[in-house]
């Protein structure tokens, strides 16, 4: 590290901490062992601020920013963990869970899936918005993996994954708003992608059942949550 | 002209575009104004050809296309017909007039009628709000229309012109 | 080129304009045009061919004349007349009687509230000027403020003036100018940008399609001056696809401006270079939002990430960004000729200078109207928009799109600004003002408004995607009569989820015409709620028979 880098203090949940002048408040929040809840955001990829679970407020600002995406600023003073905010988190939470059809009891990633773990961390003991049980594909046409809609959160890792780490971007996302959806090239079959390498990466990286390994049944479906951080090091160690 | 050179005439028009730009990614959406404009829809074939000369994948070209509601991935009927759907002329009356197509010509908002006559589109605001409600009809604006004028002249525009 | 030389193109104009009698000027905009103007246009040369008046009458075209309800208009200089509702068949007796007194049927009073009460400034050559020839432009002291800026300013004696001016951004947010300007001129970047926002997105509003159509040279002017303040050399023009008319004028007004050396390499011979580029967007409304629209000229989705770093410093493609939209540019050249203590002589303490409004909706006078900040609305309902339509009874006046609120009889006397607005839950906005009656039904509305929201959200961050959603549902149940208090309880929860927690202004500020029709109009929540009726008979309850089984 080059003796230029700018050292920024500040204060995370009434604690003082130092941090390089380009991180995230994020970063340094789990450096420091503050506990912040993410889902889309993913060490190791770039930074999609969409989830907005890792929101943080900060005094002086009524806006709520997310951390994943906020750089540090000199004097900062952030509170990650504010009645306020835990209330959100969980609003924003059953938001998911009402907009597709995530019924764990069914799902392969039943008891793997950080979508259902983190509704455990926040306390979400129901869901007060109506369900909108929409009629999704699963796509199944891959003869190794299962690309199933109804677990989706479009959180938008695996594209970035097969965008940034694979290389392939045989991976995007179509249309907008709640039509969203993850697609393959054309908007085809998985099965019948020319630009897909099998590599499996963009299951390995979903919080969710929506990519599965073909075959696993409820409750089967551990992810190697070790394998990006695996690729980062090694590519770091490259360079 | 026959069918292949006409195609290759359009294909020209497309390289142009992608030439203005030095062949860069970002001229991604500019490209495909100018294939919407040469071959009225975005045709599997033209985004692989794109997709291949600007070297952005498939599934980004994808990505944009569906993204905004210009650009159409379903060759349009021979006529068109956008009902503006801006404030003004929803207050005014848009859902009669909406309801009025769809009993007399079985079409709604993104629909071509079977015969390939008649495509029915919606937009957001089309700016004339002074003389709302306004329909756009094969590229002419007709303003302060009502269920019945709309019925007649959609009729007219598709039955006239053979 | 020196002022001198562009002087003489100017002039030249003038004289050849004043060496006939009578000019005819036929309104090109397009709200004219759709009402045929074009062919008035034509019919009116052929009959001054005919009538042999060549050498007396000239027939132009010009840019907005404002009135559009009563369109298609047309000006005569001589005789100061304005006509209204001009047909093809009209033109005869207009040539004929253009020496003698106007054609009564077809004129429209000129001192009527509707002209007498606007201020011009953004508009100031709207419908003076031939839109399409810039030597009409230039014998208005067209491109006199960019000469100036360049030849005896420094580039933060412009800001200064931007500040002193007190000019606000007329995108909606009401950001200072001066500061943004400050900003973008201070960040370090051996690459700037300026961008024009023109994806004029709110439903009901039409000002930036109307000043681009009718005197394009002054916003490309705001952005010269812009560029040298900031230190840009090159610009875009995120122009909406759907306004073909601006986009083609703007064009050719970008075409005059290089020929004439206003834009391009060492600019009226000194060594600020600037161009400009236009990008055409393809209908998506979160394009204008800053970022959204910077990723969607880079070519990609239009999503927008969340600020900051905000594009002054971290903009196009990384590099410091300048985002005004269309009519803050075009107050910009005003602003120096006549300079910024002139500018902030209008209007209120906090939102200097004057703003250009839409008028549409239930309202006789329909149409472009710019008027001084700190004008009631009462003043240009009732006034300048001649009141309601057929003497129906107002409701509301429904200010900023689907980001803004609709304000009630009670908040009429209410001085227009960027802040009485915000008190009132609603947003200054880009400037549509629609205005509603007895006969609209405000839960009606806030359904068309969210559903509006929910079509255009682009479905990055979930509050957003999922919340506009959840929440035009509920609307849907509530004008159909099949909603419980809980229902609204939980429309309420939603509107605050989604404002503090989504990513951008869309998400944000979704919920606001909820929100104001839920505490103006709320016994008209309660109506359909409890007693399954709409008051004002827009929505289609259907009433259950009492337990037939």
């Amino acid at each position: 590290m080059s003796s230029s880098v700018k050292i920024k203090t500040l204060t995370i949940d009434e604690r003082q901490v130092g941090a390089r002048e380009n991180q995230t408040i994020l970063e340094v929040a789990r450096e420091n062992g503050i506990k912040i809840p993410t889902l889309c955001y993913l060490k190791g990829l770039s930074p999609y601020g969409g989830c907005r679970m890792c929101i943080v407020e900060i005094a002086g600002s009524p806006k709520l920013l997310p951390s994943c995406m906020t750089t540090v600023e000199e004097g900062m003073v952030v509170s990650t963990n504010s009645d306020r905010i835990k209330k959100y988190r969980k609003n924003l939470l059953e938001l998911y869970f009402s907009e597709r059809n995530h019924v764990c009891s069914v799902c392969a990633s039943n008891g793997y899936c950080e979508l259902q773990s983190m509704a455990q961390k926040v306390e979400m003991s129901h869901v007060h918005f109506p369900y909108m049980y929409p009629h999704l594909d699963v796509d199944a046409t891959h003869e190794r993996y299962v690309l199933d809609h109804n677990r989706c959160i479009a959180c938008t890792r695996c594209v970035r994954v097969c965008d940034e780490i694979e290389g392939a971007h045989t991976l995007d996302i179509k249309d907008r708003g709640i039509e969203v959806r993850i697609i393959t090239d054309l908007d085809r079959p998985w099965g019948e992608s020319e630009t897909c390498t099998q590599c499996g990466k963009c299951v390995h990286v979903c919080p969710t059942g929506a990519l599965i390994e073909r075959g696993k049944s409820v409750g089967e479906m551990s992810k190697r949550k070790q394998l990006l951080p695996y690729l980062t090091k090694m590519r770091e160690a490259h360079e | 002209m026959n069918d292949a050179a006409s195609k290759d005439k359009r294909r020209k028009l497309v390289d142009a575009t992608m030439r203005r730009f030095g062949h860069s990614s970002y001229a991604l959406i500019e490209t495909l104004h100018t294939v919407q404009e040469a071959y009225g829809y975005l045709d599997d074939e033209n985004l692989e050809y794109v997709s291949e000369a600007l070297r952005v994948p498939l599934s980004k070209i994808y990505g944009v296309a569906t993204f905004y509601h210009f650009f159409t991935l379903k060759p349009q009927g021979e006529h068109t017909a956008v009902l503006c759907t801006g404030t003004a002329c929803y207050i005014k009356g848009v859902p009669a007039i909406l309801s009025a197509i769809k009993e007399n010509f079985g079409v709604e908002d993104g629909d071509t009628t079977e015969d390939n006559r008649l495509s029915m589109l919606t937009a957001r605001c089309i700016g004339s709000c002074g003389l709302a409600p306004a329909m756009v009809l094969d590229g002419e604006i007709a303003g302060q229309v009502t269920p019945e004028i709309v019925v007649d002249r959609i009729g007219r525009m598709i039955h006239n012109d053979t | 080129m020196t002022p001198e030389e562009f002087k003489k193109i100017g002039e030249a104009h003038q004289k050849k304009r004043e060496s006939f009698n009578y000019n005819i000027n036929v309104c090109t905009a397009a709200a004219c045009v759709s009402l045929q103007s074009e062919k008035v246009k034509e019919e009116l040369i052929k009959q001054v061919k005919e009538q042999n008046k060549k050498d007396d009458c000239r027939v132009s075209g010009t840019g907005c004349l404002g009135l559009c309800a009563s369109g298609p208009l047309i000006t005569i200089n001589k005789n100061k007349a304005l006509y209204g509702g001009v047909k093809p068949e009209d033109a005869p007796e207009i040539v004929k009687n253009i020496a003698k007194k106007p054609v009564k049927r077809l004129q429209i009073p000129t001192d009527m509230p509707f002209f007498a009460r606007q201020t011009k400034m953004a508009l100031e050559h709207c419908g003076k000027t031939d839109p399409e020839v810039i030597g009409d432009y230039l014998a208005k002291e067209g491109y006199e403020a960019l000469y100036n800026c360049l030849t005896t300013m420094e580039p933060n004696e412009v800001i200064d003036m931007m500040v002193k001016s007190g000019l606000r951004g007329r995108g909606g947010g009401g950001y200072p100018v001066g500061l943004k300007w400050s900003t973008v001129h201070k960040a370090v970047g051996f690459k700037k940008f300026v961008i024009c926002n023109a994806d004029e997105g709110d439903p009901g509003a039409f000002m930036d399609r109307s000043m681009l159509e009718s005197d394009p040279h002054s916003i490309i002017e705001g952005m010269a001056i812009g560029a040298y303040a900031v230190g840009a050399s090159h610009g875009y023009v995120y122009i909406r696809g759907e306004y073909p008319l601006a986009i083609k004028r703007l064009r050719a007004a970008i075409r005059q401006a290089e020929r004439q050396n206003f834009l391009g390499k060492n600019i009226c011979g000194t060594p600020f270079s600037f161009d400009v580029e236009i990008r055409l967007g393809a209908g998506a409304f979160v394009c204008g939002e800053e970022t959204a629209l910077i990723a969607s000229i880079e070519g990609k989705r239009g999503t927008p990430r969340p600020r900051p770093p905000y594009p002054a410093q971290f903009g196009l493609w990384g590099h410091p960004t300048l985002i005004n939209n269309v009519e803050t540019f075009a107050n910009i050249s005003p602003i120096v000729r006549k300079g910024a203590d002139y500018y902030a002589s209008i209007g209120t303490e906090r939102s200097k200078g004057t703003k250009v409004f839409a008028l549409a909706g239930s309202i006789n006078n329909t149409g472009l109207i710019e008027v001084p900040m700190g004008i009631t609305l009462r003043e240009i309902v009732f006034e300048i928009g001649g009141g309601i339509v057929g003497g129906k009874k107002f409701k509301a006046v429904q200010t900023g799109g689907p980001s803004g609120g609709c304000i009630p009889e009670e908040y009429l006397d209410m001085k227009v600004d960027y802040e009485s607005l915000a008190q009132v839950g609603s947003i200054m906005g880009s400037g549509g003002m629609i205005v509603m009656d007895e006969t609209s039904c405000m839960v009606d509305v806030a359904k068309y408004f969210m559903d509006f929201c929910r079509s255009e959200s682009c479905g990055k961050c979930a509050p957003c995607r999922v919340g506009t959603a959840q929440m035009y549902n509920l609307l849907n149940l509530i004008s159909q009569g099949k909603a419980t208090m809980h229902d609204l309880a939980l429309l309420e929860e939603l509107c605050d989820v989604v404002r503090n927690t989504s990513l951008c202004g869309l998400g944000q500020t979704s919920a606001n015409p909820v929100l104001s029709t839920i505490r103006f109009f709320r016994d008209e929540y309660l109506a359909h709620i409890n007693d399954k009726k709409c008051p004002a008979g827009v929505c289609a309850i259907e009433h259950k028979e009492e337990a037939v089984l």
